[in-house]
């Protein structure tokens, strides 16, 4: 699998370049979210803010309300947590193009609970004019761009960086309101979002060899969530469905999931793979995924009780995964 | 030009401040219950900003207000703010930011006594159904951000200005701003950051009335000395007397120097009013009690 590194340091400059409306704001952590490049490349365009997250949110409405594009990087704990009120009254109410771009994930830091980002899904997608997506891969990193830039609202990205697979072909970009159907069948359907797509991935190549006929889908738009296509797959399913993130359980794919499936009326069984309503600590992304449950083998055990059946699969038996080591170039600091 | 009729304006901007101290005494006796004190001592700020120290135009929007026809949003692409009463946008013209918007009161009094607004407009004042909003919000006359959650005005206020300066605009931002804000962080990284990328095409009129939903600022949480806390952060600070047009009418003349201009003005939350006096501590909205009480007022105002 081809992996990338610094996939947004290098696509946003190139992105960005016939675009002057298009402005970055930084709130010290610049490198860390991959706009130094842009800040050296176009500095008139750059604007750094400083460790004010809040008058940063509320400025970028002023700086929408007059026609600019503005793009606020941060991690992603620092945008929702730091500054919701001022997204809400400065940017989502007026339905502002203000573009969010949360990095640090859920597991994607060992910078511990203050870094990590559990319940932004939750929060974010319950405010109105708020439309939610989540990268899972190089290429949505790359397509993400696009995708943000002609919604006409406000927009929150959760966003990677660092080394990145590319799991999609780079000529299916990301497109609003569409998921990807990675492969078929109709024992079960897994529903993954974000990194856990590649975790699901690795899962289900072995799972496959030993007969299990799984829909996988994978999900970037979050809201909205208009996809019909899920609930007649699951509503074929033989076993029920499985959806799995890099997230709280509360309020992300799951739950978006579950309400679906109830307004719909689907009796089938839902099994959410996500974080269990717990604080995370800091650790490597690997030890936090076996942790608290949301890796490859979380996933074969949660299949292997739901069709009552053991297929004794270690890690051994999948395929290995490109995590970025903790000290990389590809990353400024270990964070 | 002879003397009297340059200063023919000072009494014009004295007298609108007491139609709209009037105004907004009659609302709150008809109502029983208003923000008065904040009309005694914001009325000359408003009414010098209105006809002297703002570059506007006459207002641009219906003299009754239209009836809320829904938030913003994809589904509703023709939500108009109410900045049309503040005269029409353009580059040379300046625009207006209410920050703390528990003061629109007094803003749609002061559109009334301009003739920016007709009267009917001001009895749709908390009415369900109507733009002329308790507490302003954006679609709400005179207003054009949502800035009711106080410390945000400032901040949006500062990436408009960011924006017209990048755009060449002539025209510059006011933000109306209230003492008690300067107790929110926000605030402060707000004036960091125009004191940083040099948004000297703002003026902040500040309405250091000294009072606050608790009672009184110093006692609720200090924040003096306000001018000296400012300068350190960066900003040019005028101190004066908020009910001296003159005085509140000469910073926004000033020629720009780099520094966001803020203009501290003090003034008496009971001005015009002594009555309201016997309310303090607490004069941030006003209910009157006792029906001796409200014939008081209903004097006072028939005396003005």
């Amino acid at each position: 699998m081809e992996v990338l590194s610094k996939v947004h340091y290098h696509n946003l400059v190139k992105w960005a370049q016939d675009k002057p409306d298009v402005l970055v704001l930084s709130a010290d952590l610049s490198g860390s979210t991959e706009i130094d490049l842009f800040r050296d490349t176009y500095p008139e365009r750059f604007l750094s803010m400083g460790i004010a997250e809040q008058n940063m949110l509320s400025f970028a409405g002023g700086l929408a309300r007059e026609g600019y594009c503005p793009m606020v990087h941060t991690f992603a704990v620092f945008i929702y947590r730091r500054a919701y009120d001022q997204i809400a009254v400065s940017v989502a109410y007026p339905h502002l193009p203000v573009k969010m771009f949360g990095f640090l994930p859920g597991i994607m830091t060992p910078g511990g609970a203050t870094h990590q980002a559990i319940e932004d899904i939750s929060i974010m997608r319950s405010l109105p004019n708020m439309t939610v997506l989540e990268c899972g891969d190089a290429t949505e990193v790359e397509s993400v761009l696009d995708v943000v830039y002609k919604v006409p609202g406000p927009v929150y990205v959760r966003m990677l960086r660092g080394e990145i697979p590319r799991l999609f072909d780079s000529f299916e970009p990301m497109t609003l309101g569409k998921v990807r159907t990675l492969s078929q069948g109709d024992d079960l359907v897994v529903l993954s979002s974000g990194i856990c797509t590649e975790e699901a991935m690795r899962a289900l190549r072995v799972l496959r060899k030993q007969g299990l006929a799984v829909k996988h889908i994978h999900v970037s738009t979050l809201k909205p969530f208009d996809h019909p296509e899920i609930i007649e797959s699951i509503a074929q399913a033989r076993w029920g469905v499985i959806s799995m993130e890099n997230h709280s359980i509360i309020g992300g794919l799951g739950t978006i999931v579950a309400e679906q499936m109830a307004g719909a009326g689907l009796g089938k069984k839902l099994v959410r793979i996500g974080i269990k309503d717990t604080f995370l600590h800091g650790a490597s992304r690997k030890y936090l995924a076996r942790e608290y449950g949301i890796d490859a083998l979380a996933l074969i055990e949660e299949i292997e009780n739901l069709v009552g059946e053991r297929f004794g699969l270690g890690e051994a038996d999948l395929d290995q995964i490109h995590i970025t080591p903790v000290h990389s170039s590809a990353k400024v600091e270990a964070l | 030009m002879t003397s009297r009729q340059r200063d023919e304006w000072v009494s014009q901007v004295y007298q609108a401040a007491g139609g709209i101290r009037r105004r907004v005494l009659e609302h709150t006796i008809l109502n029983n219950g208003g923000y008065l004190s904040q009309a005694c001592s914001a009325a000359e700020i408003i009414a010098t900003l209105y006809l002297k120290a703002m570059n506007i135009g006459p207002a641009a929007a219906e003299p009754v207000p239209p009836l809320f026809s829904g938030v913003p949003g994809p589904g509703n692409p023709d939500y108009a703010s109410g900045a049309g009463y503040n005269g029409p946008q353009g580059p040379e013209w300046d625009r207006l930011v209410l920050s703390p918007s528990q003061y629109a009161l007094v803003l749609y009094a002061a559109l009334v006594e301009l003739g920016r607004m007709a009267p009917e407009g001001l009895a749709q004042f908390n009415r369900d159904g109507s733009t002329v909003e308790m507490i302003g919000a954006e679609h709400s006359p005179g207003m054009e951000l949502m800035t009711g959650s106080l410390g945000q005005g400032i901040s949006q206020a500062a990436g408009l200005a960011m924006a017209r300066k990048r755009h060449g605009d002539q025209g510059r931002v006011f933000v109306f701003m209230s003492d008690g804000e300067f107790q929110s962080g926000q605030v402060w990284e707000a004036i960091q950051a125009m004191a940083f990328y040099q948004l000297d095409n703002t003026i902040i009129y500040v309405d250091v009335n000294g009072q606050q939903c608790d009672g009184v600022v110093s006692q609720v949480m200090n924040i003096e000395p306000l001018d000296k806390r400012l300068k350190a952060f960066g900003a040019r600070v005028i101190r004066i007397d908020g009910h001296d047009v003159k005085a509140l009418a000469r910073p926004a003349s000033l020629k720009p120097d780099g520094r966001p201009l803020v203009v501290l003005a003090d003034t008496d939350p009971c001005r015009g009013m002594e009555l309201l006096a016997a309310r303090r501590p607490k004069l941030h909205y006003t209910r009157f009690e006792r029906e001796a009480e409200r014939e008081a007022f209903r004097s006072l105002l028939d005396s003005l």
